[in-house]
């Protein structure tokens, strides 16, 4: 008889360790969907607790997950956000800040399990396109239709986040990518203006070379700054048509890629990259333009914030940092304006109330979007609030921006996740010296075909 | 005794003990059910699918998958890249684990601080780790500048950009992380070997290398394999370091089955691919596993008392 309570017992307290094991696991904090599930109801239980018994309301939640991880940027955002509160007691606004590829992963898991945020960082393009085609955003085009417009916002923006004509986010930042260069080291090379044409550019890189300056900083292990390099060879050499077409159709065994790989490879001879290279990181390739260590890269309108902030100074090279627009290739068919460019944006998940749009709508208000300016976190694709991009070379990015007559955007964002590490990888390989320009273009289009 | 056979004996004791036993088990069996074999079972049945983690799951591929990651030479990479450390672990960091756990065996002033230093880098974590070392081993930092002081200059590789010197980078690394684990492990069976067998052996006049090989080596038999049993699934699931400090880079020349699977299933969004990788690695790791219990260990578990004796 001793031996039923001890069964007893030991039964009562599996069932117990179980029991509690299933139960926690629904509370407990966990990294994924349900953590912002439990937050949100979590919070509109408290918000309704708080809210005045005037207005009746009802309390609403914003899922807003955005990747500004550094100052300016965060503060501006949390500013706007907390303006937005003050002005709406009922809407509370919960911000989850992540960094680039955690951000990627954590809202691929959050989507699988059908958790969208109602708003989120958006590039546009491929990506978008297969999350639209998954049913996860939300079709916002009668919505925003008062409101952002090709008249009151940047139409080659707008498309960006446009898929099959209908709207899916607004985007908040857009720019252009071009070449940033140190005055200083420039002139110490005997350099007197920004090389206009590819040739010259090839002259200014031995100019450096001879000087004992590193010239051109890129990054191997990051792979998608000098992708961007590569595709403004392509778009200068075949034109912004022909480079549409081959990211269309999905053949790049085209004359203006192999073109585009062998100006690639006279580039390589040269030696012009910095020690490492191969192994460097975006943040490494910025410091050494920061720490004035290499003389130019090719980089997009944030190059200046995120030079200034890996610098050891944290002030970056200052008033020696100049801009120019890509050089164009000599017998090239594409047009000197034509760019590659892109920017930043915010998609609407499905489930997103419309306390979430108009708070979408506040954002890009021109008060906001001057903030936007006037910090340098980006440049605003809203028409009338140019003149707030007070930084002379954000300027002159600006100015390339509106004469742009032809906009890629960039290659890895255009095209799927999985091709656009193809391209990564395959133009990697051109500048690391492993690949040739024929076996780039044919494994993009190997590539490509077994998407 | 009489011929009384140890059987187990039907009755009351031996059925509450197995219920005993089976009720304790099984909240570690469900949480391992849910946790490892479930996933294990879902991998299988993804990578039947080509699927990018957003579509409903509808594109059935059927071993196409396997078939295209057999082809790739990203596969064929990681797979040798594995092997490679595998190799390298057994060749050259378990046999210097055993030679440190050997010089530690005796006793000596200082013996304990020797021992903490030599485990601390087991105890940092592998994220750190990779941190630490990629910022070393950039070009012109630590790791370099130490080298041209101590005038060998000339040996300075790309250490981490190089693709054909990247793997002897990683391996000394980790090499570094783990061989302290192991010589505490091989020092714990040392100490189980009796002193006497090893003076009885000096007396009949063996010299030191003749104890070692005919005493100490099959004493410690067991302790050593399973280190190195350890070792080998350590390799297998090599990520977190590799991740860190080159993401499988430069040009895909340090792979390993685990980062390959992460790449494809996050970074290009074929979950299907992914899977399809994660249950290669699976299939892999098993067969070692499995091979290496029947073969090598079977001596250390042979004789125990499995059977239930009343």
């Amino acid at each position: 008889m001793k031996l039923v309570p001890q069964r007893l017992l030991v039964g009562a307290a599996v069932i117990a360790l179980v029991a509690g094991a299933c139960s926690s696991s629904s509370t407990s904090p966990s990294p994924s969907a349900t953590a912002s599930a439990a937050a949100s109801s979590a919070a509109s239980v408290a918000a309704s607790a708080t809210a005045s018994p005037a207005t009746s309301l009802k309390p609403v939640t914003v899922e807003w997950w955005h990747i500004t991880t550094t100052d300016p940027g965060k503060a501006v955002f949390q500013g706007i956000a907390d303006a937005y509160m003050a002005a709406h007691p009922n809407v509370k606004i919960n911000i989850t800040i992540l960094e680039n590829e955690a951000f990627k992963t954590k809202l691929a898991t959050a989507m699988q399990s059908g958790q969208v945020p109602d708003l989120f960082q958006s590039w546009g393009g491929g990506t978008m396109q297969a999350q639209v085609d998954a049913g996860m955003l939300k079709d916002i085009t009668s919505d925003v239709a008062s409101w952002a417009t090709k008249d009151t916002i940047n139409e080659g923006a707008l498309k960006i986040y446009q898929i099959n004509g209908k709207q899916y986010g607004i985007p908040w930042d857009m720019g252009m990518i071009g070449v940033w260069y140190n005055k200083a080291l420039f002139t110490k090379a005997g350099i007197t203006a920004p090389p206009a044409t590819w040739d010259d550019f090839l002259a200014d890189v031995t100019k450096l070379k001879t000087a004992g300056i590193t010239p051109l900083a890129i990054a191997g292990k990051d792979m998608w700054p000098s992708m961007h390099l590569w595709t403004y060879l392509t778009l200068r050499i075949g034109g912004g048509d022909a480079l549409a077409q081959m990211v269309k159709s999905g053949n790049w065994n085209t004359p203006a890629c192999t073109a585009a790989g062998d100006e690639v490879v006279k580039l390589n001879a040269l030696n012009p990259y910095q020690d490492g290279f191969k192994a460097a990181t975006y943040d490494m390739e910025a410091a050494a333009v920061g720490n004035a260590k290499a003389a130019m890269e090719v980089m997009g309108q944030w190059a200046p914030t995120v030079q200034a902030a890996d610098s050891t100074t944290k002030k970056g090279i200052g008033t020696d940092l100049g801009w120019f627009p890509f050089p164009t290739v000599a017998n090239g068919k594409g047009a000197a304006t034509d760019g590659v460019g892109g920017g930043n944006g915010i998609a609407v998940g499905k489930n997103a109330s419309p306390e979430a749009i108009d708070f979408l709508k506040f954002f890009n208000s021109q008060y906001n979007a001057n903030k936007i300016n006037s910090s340098n976190i980006g440049m605003s694709p809203i028409i009338g609030t140019e003149a707030t991009v007070t930084d002379v070379n954000l300027q002159a990015v600006l100015a390339g921006r509106a004469k742009a007559t032809f906009m890629q955007l960039y290659l890895d964002q255009a095209t799927s996740p999985a091709m656009g590490t193809a391209i990564n990888e395959a133009t990697i390989a051109l500048f690391d010296g492993a690949s040739t320009p024929a076996k780039v273009c044919q494994a993009i289009t190997d590539a490509a075909k077994a998407q | 005794m009489s011929a009384v056979k140890a059987i187990p004996r039907a009755g009351s004791k031996f059925r509450t003990k197995w219920l005993t036993i089976v009720l304790f088990l099984l909240p570690a069996v469900f949480v391992f059910a849910l946790f490892v074999l479930l996933p294990v079972v879902q991998a299988a049945h993804y990578s039947l699918y080509k699927w990018n983690g957003l579509q409903p799951l509808d594109n059935f591929v059927g071993l196409k998958n396997y078939q295209t990651a057999f082809d790739s030479s990203i596969f064929k990479t990681a797979i040798s890249n594995n092997v490679l450390i595998i190799v390298l672990s057994l060749a050259i960091q378990i046999p210097f684990s055993l030679f440190l756990a050997t010089l530690l065996n005796r006793r000596f002033r200082g013996r304990g601080i020797f021992r903490l230093i030599f485990f601390l880098p087991y105890v940092l974590s592998e994220a750190i780790t990779g941190v630490v070392f990629s910022l070393m081993l950039q070009p012109g930092s630590l790791v370099d500048s130490g080298m041209k002081s101590a005038g060998l200059g000339g040996f300075i590789q790309d250490w981490l950009g190089d693709p054909n010197f990247v793997m002897i980078t990683l391996f000394v690394i980790i090499s570094w992380k783990y061989f302290g684990f192991h010589m505490i492990l091989l020092l714990a069976g040392l100490k189980g070997i009796p002193r006497e067998l090893e003076e009885a052996a000096m007396i009949d006049g063996a010299g030191r290398l003749q104890v070692f090989r005919y005493i100490t080596l099959p004493l410690i038999g067991p302790t050593l394999r399973v280190s190195i049993f350890l070792s080998m699934i350590g390799s297998l699931q090599l990520f977190d370091m590799v991740w860190v400090m080159t993401a499988g880079g430069p040009l895909n020349a340090s792979n390993t089955m685990a980062i390959a699977m992460f790449k494809s299933g996050f970074k290009n969004s074929q979950l299907g691919y992914g899977s399809a990788f994660a249950v290669i690695l699976f299939l892999f790791g098993l067969a070692l596993a499995l091979a290496y219990q029947r073969f090598v260990l079977r001596r250390d578990i042979e004789g125990a008392v499995t059977a239930y004796n009343g």
